[in-house]
C-alpha cells in the first residue's frame, strides 16, 4: 500500500507538468482549432533556455531561491518570445486556409525547431545543473516527499492560478474568450484579433518552458527531441480533459500523470510510451469530446 | 487484352531499368532502388492523405508490420531458399504477400474504428497506431526487440521494386477512375453531400485505408530484404512525417506527383552532402522543414496540385487552342 502512495506522488509531480502543457495545447486549440505540433518543442526550447541560464547565473554551483525564480522567468520570457514568432512567421500567414494545412505547418514548425535544437545545442544530451539539490521533506515509512517534488507541485499550481486569474479576471482575457468564440465577432467589436491570438500563443509557451525547467529539475537530462513524447502526452492529456477547457487540461494532465506511474510501478516501463496512445485512442472512440469538453454535432 | 499489353509493357520497362542500374555504380543503383521504395510508400500513403481526403500520420507503422512480417517469413519459413536464383525470387515474392496479408489485416482492424474520426483527430489517432506498432515490435523478443533483426535473406533488386512500383502507380491511376474511384473522390470533396448521395463513406474509406496499409506493408517487405537489416527505431514518428511531406509537396491528390516528390527528397539529402562538408552543420532536416513550412504558405496545393504530370500538358495544349 506504501508502494501505492509513493506512485502516486510521483504521478502528482509528473502530472502536473504534463497540465502545464496541457493548458498551452488547450489554449491554442481554443482559439485557433489548431492542435500546436510544435508546442511539445517549445518545452525543449524552455529546458535548454532554463540550462543557459542557470550556467550564466552560475546557479549550479551557489543555488539559491532567487536564482531559481529567476531562471525559470526568462526561461518563461524566451520561450514565450520563440512562441510569437513561430505564431507570426508560420501561422499568421495562414488564417483561413484549410486546418489540414495548418496541421501540416504545425508538422514543420516542429520539424525545424527540432533540428535547429540539434544544430545549435548538439543532439547528445546535456546533464541540467541542480538548481535545487534533493531533500526529503517528509517522511513516513517508505513514503516520502521531496523538495523537488514539492517544488514542481507548487509551481504549477501557482501557474494554473495566475492562468485561470489571466483569463477570467481581466481585459485581455476576455478578449481571449472573446476571439475563441469568434474571430469576426471580436473583431467587430473592436478587439486587437491579430494581438490577443500573439499573446495567447506567448502565454502557452511561457507554460512550457516553465514545465521545461521543473522537467530539467525533476530529471536533469535534456536533449533537443525530448519534447515530442512530453508534448504528445500532454496533449492527450488535453484531449483527455477535453481539448479547448481550462479545468479539463488539469484534469486530464494529472490523471495522465498518475496512470503512467502506475504503469511504471506495477507493469512495465518500456510500455510507458504506449500507454498514452491507448488512453487516446480509447477516449477519440468512446467520448471524443472528452471528460470536460462539449459535443458539437456535424452541421451541413 | 488491354490488361496483357499494359503488363508486357511494365515488365519490358521494369528489365529496361534493370539494365540501367546494372550500368550504374552501385552507389547510385542503391540509391534508385531506395528512391523506389519510398516512391511505393509515398503513393501508398497519396491514397488516404490525397484521393479520400483523410489525413493519416502512421504510415510508418503498416510499413514496419509488413517489414517483420516478409522478414520472419523469410527468415523462420523459408529459410534455405536463397540457395537458387529461383528460390530466391519465389521466397521474396512469397515474402510479401505475407507482407501485403499483414499491412491489409492491420489497416483494416486500425481503419475500422478509427475512420470515424476526423481530420486532426484522426491524425492524431494514427500517430497514436503507428507509435503503439513500434512499441509493440520493440518488446518482441522473438524478432530481436530492440536490438532489430538481422540476418534477413537478400532478395531486393531494381527490377521487383521498380515493377511494384509501376504496378501501384497503374492500379492507383485506373482505380481514381473507376465508379469506386469516383465514389472516394467524392468523400474527399465533401463527406455530407457524398453521403447524401448514398455513398457508404465509412466503407470507402476504410477500403481505401486497408489498401494503403497493404501498399506500405509490401514497401516495407522491400525494404527488409535491401537493407537485410531491421531495428524498431527505423519506423518512428520520423519516418512518417517524412512520407506526409512526400505526398504534401507532390500534391495531394496526385500520384506522379508523389513519386516525382520521393525521389527528390530521397535524392536531396544525399545531393546536400557537400553543403554538410562545408557548413560542418547537418542544416539537411532544417532545410526539409523549412521547404515544408513555406510551400504550405506559397503553394499550398504542392507541385502538381490534383493533376497528373501528364495533364499538365494536356491542360497547356487546351487552352492554347
Amino acid at each position: 500500500m506504501e508502494g501505492f502512495f509513493q506512485l502516486l506522488l510521483n504521478g502528482a509531480a509528473l502530472g502536473s507538468i504534463y497540465a502545464l502543457i496541457a493548458l498551452g495545447y488547450t489554449l491554442v486549440y481554443g482559439i485557433l482549432s489548431l492542435i500546436n505540433f510544435a508546442h511539445g518543442d517549445l518545452v525543449m526550447v524552455g529546458a535548454y533556455a532554463g540550462l543557459f541560464a542557470s550556467l550564466a547565473l552560475g546557479a549550479a554551483d551557489h543555488p539559491s531561491p532567487e536564482k531559481l525564480l529567476l531562471v525559470l522567468g526568462i526561461a518563461m520570457a524566451a520561450a514565450g518570445l520563440v512562441g510569437i514568432a513561430i505564431e507570426r512567421f508560420a501561422y499568421r500567414p495562414l488564417r483561413g486556409v484549410p486546418r489540414l494545412n495548418l496541421l501540416i505547418t504545425a508538422v514543420g514548425v516542429s520539424l525545424l525547431l527540432e533540428n535547429l535544437g540539434q544544430v545549435f545545442f548538439g543532439a547528445t544530451p546535456r546533464v541540467f545543473p541542480d538548481l535545487l539539490p534533493s531533500v526529503n521533506l517528509w517522511q513516513s515509512g517508505q513514503v516520502a516527499v521531496t523538495n523537488q517534488q514539492a517544488v514542481v507541485f507548487g509551481t504549477a499550481l501557482g501557474l494554473m492560478v495566475v492562468l485561470e486569474w489571466i483569463v477570467q479576471k481581466t481585459r485581455l482575457g476576455r478578449a481571449m474568450r472573446a476571439v475563441a468564440h469568434s474571430h469576426e465577432t471580436a473583431a467587430l467589436v473592436g478587439i486587437p484579433v491579430d494581438m490577443v491570438i500573439a499573446f495567447t500563443f506567448a502565454v502557452g509557451s511561457a507554460l512550457a518552458a516553465a514545465a521545461g525547467v521543473l522537467i530539467g529539475i525533476s530529471y536533469p537530462r535534456v536533449d533537443p527531441l525530448m519534447g515530442i513524447m512530453i508534448g504528445m502526452k500532454a496533449f492527450v492529456a488535453a484531449v483527455l480533459g477535453g481539448i479547448g477547457s481550462i479545468r479539463g487540461a488539469v484534469v486530464g494532465g494529472f490523471l495522465m500523470g498518475i496512470l503512467e506511474a502506475m504503469v511504471v510501478g506495477y507493469g512495465s516501463s518500456t510500455y510507458r510510451d504506449a500507454l498514452a496512445f491507448v488512453i487516446l485512442i480509447l477516449i477519440l472512440l468512446f467520448r471524443p469530446a472528452g471528460l470536460f469538453g462539449k459535443y458539437q454535432p456535424e452541421k451541413v | 487484352m488491354n490488361n496483357l499489353r499494359w503488363f508486357l509493357i511494365l515488365v519490358g520497362l521494369a528489365a529496361m531499368t534493370q539494365g540501367l542500374v546494372l550500368v550504374l555504380p552501385p552507389y547510385l543503383s542503391e540509391l534508385f532502388t531506395l528512391c523506389c521504395i519510398n516512391a511505393i510508400l509515398a503513393v501508398s500513403l497519396n491514397l488516404v492523405n490525397g484521393l479520400s481526403g483523410q489525413f493519416s500520420l502512421g504510415q510508418a507503422g503498416f510499413m514496419a508490420i509488413g517489414a517483420y512480417s516478409s522478414a520472419s517469413v523469410s527468415l523462420f519459413l523459408l529459410p534455405g531458399w536463397e540457395s537458387s536464383a529461383f528460390g530466391t525470387q519465389a521466397a521474396l515474392f512469397i515474402s510479401l504477400a505475407a507482407a501485403a496479408l499483414a499491412g491489409a489485416l492491420a489497416g483494416y482492424l486500425v481503419g475500422l474504428p478509427t475512420l470515424r474520426l476526423k481530420g486532426d483527430y484522426l491524425a492524431i489517432a494514427t500517430l497514436g497506431v503507428g507509435e503503439i506498432i513500434r512499441v509493440v515490435i520493440l518488446n518482441l523478443d522473438k524478432v530481436g526487440g530492440a536490438r532489430g533483426l538481422y540476418g534477413i535473406p537478400a532478395g531486393t533488386s531494381a527490377f521487383v521494386t521498380v515493377l511494384i512500383l509501376m504496378g501501384l502507380v497503374l492500379l492507383t491511376h485506373r482505380f481514381v477512375h473507376s465508379t469506386h474511384g469516383r465514389a472516394l473522390l467524392a468523400v474527399r470533396e465533401n463527406e455530407i453531400a457524398a453521403e447524401a448521395m448514398g455513398v457508404d463513406t465509412i466503407a470507402y474509406k476504410v477500403k481505401a485505408f486497408t489498401a494503403s496499409a497493404a501498399a506500405a506493408a509490401v514497401a516495407g517487405g522491400l525494404f527488409a530484404h535491401f537493407l537485410c537489416y531491421l531495428n524498431p527505431s527505423s519506423f518512428g514518428f520520423m519516418k512518417s512525417v517524412e512520407i506526409v511531406i512526400m505526398v504534401v509537396l507532390g500534391g495531394m491528390g496526385s500520384v506522379s506527383g508523389s513519386v516525382l516528390a520521393a525521389f527528390v527528397l530521397t535524392l536531396l539529402p544525399e545531393a546536400l552532402r557537400p553543403l554538410q562538408s562545408v557548413t560542418h552543420l547537418d542544416l539537411r532536416l532544417v532545410i526539409f522543414a523549412l521547404l515544408l513550412i513555406l510551400m504550405m504558405i506559397l503553394r499550398p496545393q504542392g507541385i502538381f496540385g490534383r493533376r497528373e504530370f501528364w495533364e499538365i500538358f494536356k491542360y497547356k495544349r487546351r487552352k492554347r487552342a
